[in-house]
């Protein structure tokens, strides 16, 4: 398989990955570790809160959407890493059994002033579950080689 | 935890400390993030980060954890106090998040918050929304993480 570089990634549509289920099994493990708030972690609390049933922390979201875009294509691409997050928005929650897609979409791709071997890819992501919901959007750059800069 | 009367702008809060070991640096990435730099001691080296480098989400999700904990000590401290509790919401999201630096294994990060801005939510009744800058600072004093986040925080008289 080809590594992806930076002439790979053009503005518009670039890819729709997954499915990727996520158990409730998942969510706790999650939870306990990171976020461990009554509504991502205890059925009775979850319900009286305002997610109303209980929810995945919007971290473990995130972490999993990382997953899926490293599955879909940032594993085979030169990437140097990630500068931040533009924007992310958490708009409805995750649940036990969800199955998530990711539609990726390049919103900009331009050459890095500071290191010329490498542009900066910034994508729009969206995760939704099987009912086409939207559950988080997100803006986030990486940092990708050039192909002539003698990627591998 | 605070209820939204109780914040003021310009408030810092310290949610204490984190080291960040080979160990859980691999774990994590292993399962959401398995980028080689993120896996392997010689390929984080030769990266841009200079050494074995945590994925960045799991800097957000400790500076979360921490977050929480301290949420909890202060429910605890309302509850000695015999005070009423404030359980406060979901997050909407967050912008600006950088990761500035890289944290390698063996960095201790603290995390501290600061509030920036407060206002009443339009659309949920008895609700405000706060945003706060959160980051994180390793133990040379740099600067490594930063995010603009905003979550809903109960006002004390909506009966919560």
């Amino acid at each position: 398989m080809t590594t992806l570089t930076f002439e790979d990634f053009k503005p518009g549509h670039f890819g729709t990955f997954g499915p990727r289920r996520v158990t409730r099994e998942e969510i706790l493990a999650f939870a306990a570790e990171f976020d461990p708030q009554p509504m991502h972690l205890d059925e009775e609390a979850a319900k009286r809160s305002m997610l109303k049933g209980l929810s995945g922390s919007g971290w473990h979201l995130c972490s999993v959407v990382m997953r899926m875009m490293f599955d879909g294509f940032i594993g085979r691409t030169a990437s140097l890493g990630s500068p931040g997050v533009n924007e992310l928005r958490w708009l409805a929650p995750l649940r036990s059994d969800d199955e998530l897609t990711l539609d990726v979409e390049v919103a900009e791709a331009r050459l890095s002033k500071s290191r010329p071997e490498t542009g900066i890819v910034t994508f729009k992501s969206v995760a939704r579950n099987a009912s086409g919901q939207t559950l988080c959007e997100m803006v986030s750059p990486i940092i990708v080689r050039r192909r002539h800069a003698g990627a591998a | 935890m605070h209820f939204f009367e109780d914040l003021e702008i310009g408030r810092r809060r310290d949610f204490g400390s984190f080291t960040f070991t080979a160990d859980n640096i691999k774990k994590f990435a292993a399962q959401f993030d398995p980028q080689r730099f993120h896996l392997d001691e010689e390929e984080g080296r030769k990266s841009l980060f200079g050494g074995l480098a945590a994925s960045g989400w799991h800097v957000g999700s400790v500076c979360m954890k921490l977050m929480v904990a301290d949420g909890q000590r202060q429910i605890k401290e309302a509850m000695a106090r015999g005070d009423k509790i404030a359980v406060w919401g979901p997050s909407p999201g967050f912008r600006e998040l950088r990761w500035i630096r890289p944290v390698l294994a063996g960095d201790t990060i603290s995390f501290s918050s600061l509030i920036e801005t407060k206002r009443i939510s339009d659309s949920r009744p008895g609700w405000g929304i706060l945003q706060a800058r959160n980051t994180g600072i390793n133990q040379r004093g740099e600067q490594v993480y930063s995010v603009l986040a905003t979550a809903f925080v109960p006002q004390r008289d909506a009966g919560s």
